[in-house]
């Protein structure tokens, strides 16, 4: 995305007010560049299903502007974008076939019996579906309504496909599996597609790039990744994965480096971290980026990167173990280990006194 | 206890014998449920048209039935005397009647579906807060007596009535003249147009109920889907709404249609000579000709005219049970 050329899809400073206080979304800015699947993840209720709405024409903005390559979407009805949405739990017509539901948007624009068969049989084809193209959507099962509503959000080819909880109603297993089909196909037909989900690991599975929205407002946009690694506050750090969050205070601010000091320990952090002394910052480790032993830990950066504590709990998932640190102000921390032997004989259990460690490449530091 | 007993043996012995002290099967809450209205039809509606069809057939002998079967010098014999169908199979009038029956509730039932459907439609879709309100609304009317109610239309349209009046004023009475619906200009009362007014008002209810009852259960999401996919509000009304709305649209018809055909008191109060139907000639038959077996004969085919489009219906809500 240069800054030259502008984005395929352009949400300018969009605003939408319901009236009664709360604004549901609230001054949104976002560029979606072609053929990007984008997800706009938050809790229910953070306004991502309002902007979704609103790109679909469901809703319209109080103020700001929606462009889709070049035309502005102000004052289209929602069957006079070239934008198709994939439903929550997919609002197939129960009183028409499969093949007639994928149809129902072809004969609305007029298109031939011959092409409109055939871009039904090929959409059949795409989702493989070709044995069903007679039953009625209550003789499927979830997984296969689903590919039917995709297909049918499809069909007319779309400049921008929607898709609302697309896997929401699918169960666990079944959706691990349909999430890498769904970008599959999504990315053989090539369409831009902007995602609304409330599950972290489905945005970060199939989408390009994440907006991160709480209360109306975006708070981060950027690759999975990044957000993960790279959280911009507390809120996306808290709410992206599992995180130990320390409120501190920076006490040293050094050339290379600063020193943030905690009730329990002190952070040395060296990445191009600046402030002023007295600040008050808050660190972030990921509970797989700590290191769990019996023994101090090699005094490299000591006394910083360290702590010791008490394990409190531990809870076992089989490919690793998470264990909560109780530290001396009350404060628990996460440590997630794989368990890479199996019955080790020292492994530590509850009550047992253990020091956890982390290097400074591991830590975030956070001012808001 | 499957573990010690054979496979081979007879499921019913332990469940029978820890029964043996409790009512048969067939006497519990659930069969009694289903019984007594059986029982109740069955004594009060099957039985009582049995006799009705039985009396259809009978020859009248003075004031007595002569048997339909008889046992003389041990010969059983079986004397239907068909000769009253044959006759309302030959009489015009007895067929015009019928016809007429079926038009007018025909044409009731499809002003009460075109007034009816956007009522319930609209009411369906009115704020939640409002709807219990509205759908007392259309009830309200229950709690006056029918009779009253309809009994009142005759003051309305009468000379001078005030809606009369405001017809007149509006000129309507010409447009219903041109298609024959009323007598004279101004004269609304005992024509077809009162009739069929008459019906739609009484019967309206019965058609707004099922369809409220349908289009408040749809869901609306698939008319957001509809237009995303590039119908219009009315195109998606008509390709989705309507089609799911169905079943709700075929109750309400019958609802309407059936006791329309049969209808007696409305025609009487609000009907002319030009509005004969079936009702009437029925309470002709029984009590000014006290010609039973014709009577009989008249209400038997009636039945049979009701039962076609109930057969009709069922058998459609039996496909579309199969559907679900």
């Amino acid at each position: 995305m240069t800054a030259a050329a502008p984005a395929y899809l352009q949400i300018q400073d969009v605003v939408k007010d319901f009236g009664g206080g709360a604004v549901a979304v609230n001054h949104v800015s976002i560029d979606i560049a072609k053929g990007e699947i984008f997800a706009l993840l938050g809790s229910s209720g953070c306004g991502k299903t309002t902007l979704l709405r609103m790109l679909a024409g469901f809703e319209t903005p109080t103020s700001g502007r929606i462009v889709l390559a070049g035309q502005d979407l102000a004052g289209l009805a929602p069957y006079e974008r070239p934008i198709n949405m994939m439903f929550q739990s997919y609002a197939l017509f129960p009183h028409l076939t499969v093949w007639d539901n994928i149809a129902f948007g072809l004969r609305r624009d007029g298109m031939g019996k011959d092409e409109t068969a055939q871009r039904v049989e090929a959409m059949l084809k795409l989702v493989q579906l070709g044995k069903y193209a007679k039953r009625k959507p209550h003789q499927l099962s979830g997984g296969q309504q689903q590919r039917v509503a995709l297909a049918r959000s499809l069909a007319k080819r779309p400049q921008l496909l929607l898709l609302d909880e697309p896997l929401g109603a699918l169960d666990k297993k079944l959706r691990e599996e349909t999430q890498i089909e769904l970008v599959n196909i999504v990315e053989e037909v090539g369409v831009t597609c902007v995602m609304v989900t409330h599950d972290q690991e489905e945005a970060m599975t199939m989408a390009s790039r994440i907006a991160v929205m709480s209360e109306g407002r975006v708070l981060q946009v950027g690759a999975p990744g990044d957000i993960y690694e790279t959280p911009a506050n507390r809120f996306v750090a808290d709410f992206i994965g599992n995180v130990n969050l320390w409120d501190g205070t920076l006490v040293e601010d050094h050339a290379d480096h600063v020193v943030v000091r905690c009730a329990d320990c002190s952070h040395w952090v060296g990445h191009g971290i600046t402030g002023t002394e007295g600040m008050a910052v808050g660190v972030a480790v990921r509970p797989e980026k700590i290191r769990l032993s019996r023994e101090a830990p090699a005094a490299e950066l000591a006394p910083h990167n360290r702590v010791q504590g008490t394990v409190k709990d531990l809870s076992y998932f089989g490919s690793f173990t998470v264990y909560h640190l109780a530290l001396a102000s009350g404060q628990v921390i996460k440590i997630s280990q794989s368990n890479t032997d199996r019955h080790r004989d020292d492994a530590l259990t509850w009550g047992d006194a253990a020091w956890a460690s982390w290097t400074p490449s591991s830590q975030v530091v956070l001012t808001q | 206890m499957s573990a010690t007993l054979p496979t081979t043996a007879p499921r019913t012995l332990p469940g029978s014998s820890r029964n043996a002290l409790r009512a048969p099967s067939w006497w519990r809450g659930r069969s009694a449920v289903i019984g007594i209205p059986y029982l109740w039809l069955l004594l009060f509606f099957l039985a009582p048209f049995l006799i009705v069809m039985k009396i259809s057939v009978s020859e009248m002998e003075t004031v007595r039935f002569k048997d339909v079967l008889t046992y003389v010098d041990g010969a059983l014999q079986l004397t239907l005397k068909l000769g009253n169908y044959l006759y309302i199979l030959n009489d015009e009038l007895y067929f015009a009647t019928y016809l007429a029956s079926m038009k007018y509730a025909a044409v009731t039932t499809l002003l009460c579906l075109a007034i009816g459907y956007p009522f319930a439609y609209f009411m369906a879709r009115a704020p939640k807060a409002l709807q219990p309100a509205l759908l007392m609304a259309v009830m309200l009317p229950f709690w006056t007596s029918f009779l009253l109610r309809v009994y009142a239309w005759k003051g309305l349209l009468g000379e001078n009535g005030w809606v009369a009046n405001l017809l007149e004023g509006a000129g309507v009475d010409h447009l219903l003249l041109a298609f024959g619906l009323i007598a004279a200009e101004g004269k609304f009362m005992n024509t077809p147009f009162s009739l069929v007014l008459g019906m739609t008002y009484t019967y309206l209810p019965f058609m707004i109920l099922p369809l409220y009852a349908n289009l408040s259960k749809m869901d609306l999401r698939l008319l957001e889907a509809a237009q995303d996919l590039g119908a219009t509000p009315a195109v998606a009304f008509w390709k989705v709404t309507v089609p799911l709305s169905k079943a709700g649209i075929i109750a309400g018809s019958m609802l309407v249609f059936i006791p329309c055909i049969g209808e007696f008191v409305i025609p009487e109060l609000l009907g002319g000579p030009q509005t004969l139907m079936i009702g009437r000639v029925l309470w002709d038959e029984f009590f000014s000709n006290n010609d039973w077996p014709m009577a009989s004969s008249v209400a038997v085919v009636m039945i049979l005219l009701i039962i076609v489009p109930l057969a009709l219906f069922n058998r459609y809500q039996a496909q579309a049970q199969e559907r679900r």
